[in-house]
């Protein structure tokens, strides 16, 4: 596929169900309690449990490499987070093409929420023979 | 003047890169398959099969604790967080991770990792309430390989102390910058404290003229040395101003250049401010656009 700088990637919808939440912090290996119980969560001030950092890393891969496709190396994932993700929210991830350099893209990444921009971030990618 | 925060930060960091610790188990196909199934991500080069790799986003699981995991002795994040709790900033929470892998994994090999304090940057006002920012460097290897790193940021803060105005930098008061004052605010985003010059005068804040009206003169600037006394202040209790907490103190402080300048004196408790107080340049940097000059107490 060529790649061109602009080009839009098709929208992500990400329902963040508490079995979502959950799972995925269990899968990421991430034992915090304010990511699987909620009691936990609310006495250190949120207002749910919410969704963790390694989670945003592993679906801003996702994102980018429905995209891409499989044969696409991800170099790099840089993101920073915004508002949370608590139960039961909605997140769309959008994104667009930054840079492009042979066979080299950067993909600049948002994910927001009912709260606002959850995670803003890019992704380096290698896609052989991508270049335009 | 550092704190004791500071200082713990500055100890731990100059230890450098912890020794590795190997991860619980090699990569491997049941915790690939856990992970692809959570996320709902279907890419087929992670499924069984011979050329199976592991998602490049799981690095981090491999070397995470676990359910009961201690952090390793010499861990130098386990170091800073627990005198982060002691004084009381007690809650933690993510805010940047930026991930580089060199390569991707396959089932069998085993990853180790080290991590290593870049820095501590407060205390710092934020929504969330007062806090540091901690910055980790974290470097996987298979072997003697390096094959992924990644640069990690916590927020560790006091909660429900929080209030969102103090906190956004967008709420900060913005100075206008014009043609005339631009250099300065690029030196400040430098942490240099530039002066305007017209041939041999120094002048604060610049203007658009010298002193003697000259209409064909074209200012110049120094960098001053940052250092001066106090030559007047003020405890500012009331009104609130946005992205600040009251008192605080504004101090107009006469550099050993000569001139006057005007900031913010940090972490300055009003009871031990007195004219003739030796001060240094600090800068607080608002974001990418604006660097506030500020003053700190010499030590």
């Amino acid at each position: 596929m060529s790649i061109t700088v602009g080009t839009e990637l098709p929208p992500l919808t990400i329902e963040a169900t508490p079995t979502f939440v959950i799972s995925t912090a269990l899968a990421t290996r991430d034992f915090q309690d304010v990511h699987h119980d909620r009691d936990s969560a609310v006495a250190r001030g949120s207002k749910d449990i919410f969704l963790n950092i390694l989670t945003d890393t592993g679906l801003v891969q996702r994102f980018v490499t429905d995209w891409a496709g499989p044969e696409a190396f991800v170099r790099s994932i840089r993101i920073r987070l915004g508002v949370p993700c608590y139960a039961g929210d909605t997140l769309t991830f959008t994104g667009r093409v930054t840079a492009c350099e042979g066979d080299d893209a950067e993909i600049t990444v948002t994910a927001t929420d009912s709260l606002g921009e959850h995670v803003t971030g890019t992704v380096r990618i290698t896609l052989p023979g991508g270049g335009s | 003047m550092s704190t004791p925060i500071e200082e713990a930060a500055r100890r731990i960091a100059a230890q450098g890169e912890s020794r590795p610790r190997l991860a619980r188990d090699p990569v491997n196909q049941a915790m690939i398959n856990n992970w692809v199934e959570a996320m709902g991500d279907a890419n087929p080069r992670y499924a069984p099969g011979e050329d199976t790799v592991a998602p490049p986003a799981m690095i981090q699981a491999w070397t995470m604790p676990g359910l009961h995991g201690q952090r390793a002795g010499d861990d130098p994040l386990g170091a800073m967080m627990s005198i982060l709790d002691d004084a009381g900033y007690t809650s933690v929470v993510a805010t940047n991770s930026e991930q580089n892998y060199h390569r991707y994994l396959r089932p069998g090999e085993h990853v180790s990792a080290t991590n290593r304090l870049e820095s501590v940057a407060g205390p710092k006002r934020t929504a969330l309430g007062e806090g540091w920012f901690v910055t980790t460097r974290t470097t996987w290897y298979v072997g003697d390989e390096v094959v992924a790193d990644m640069l990690f940021r916590v927020l560790k803060f006091r909660p429900g102390g929080g209030t969102t105005a103090a906190a956004e930098p967008a709420a900060v008061l913005r100075p206008v910058i014009s043609k005339d004052t631009e250099f300065f605010w690029e030196g400040t985003r430098l942490g240099e404290l530039r002066i305007q010059r017209w041939g041999d005068t120094l002048r604060h804040p610049p203007g658009p003229m010298p002193p003697d009206g000259d209409l064909d003169a074209k200012p110049g600037w120094v960098v001053a040395r940052g250092t001066g006394t106090v030559y007047s202040y003020l405890v500012h209790h009331h009104p609130q101003v946005p992205g600040k907490r009251t008192p605080f103190v504004v101090a107009l402080v006469e550099l050993d250049e000569g001139v006057r300048v005007l900031g913010e004196l940090l972490d300055a408790s009003p009871d031990e401010v007195h004219i003739g107080l030796p001060v240094e340049a600090a800068f607080v940097r608002v974001d990418d656009e604006l660097t506030l000059p500020a003053w700190k107490v010499r030590a």
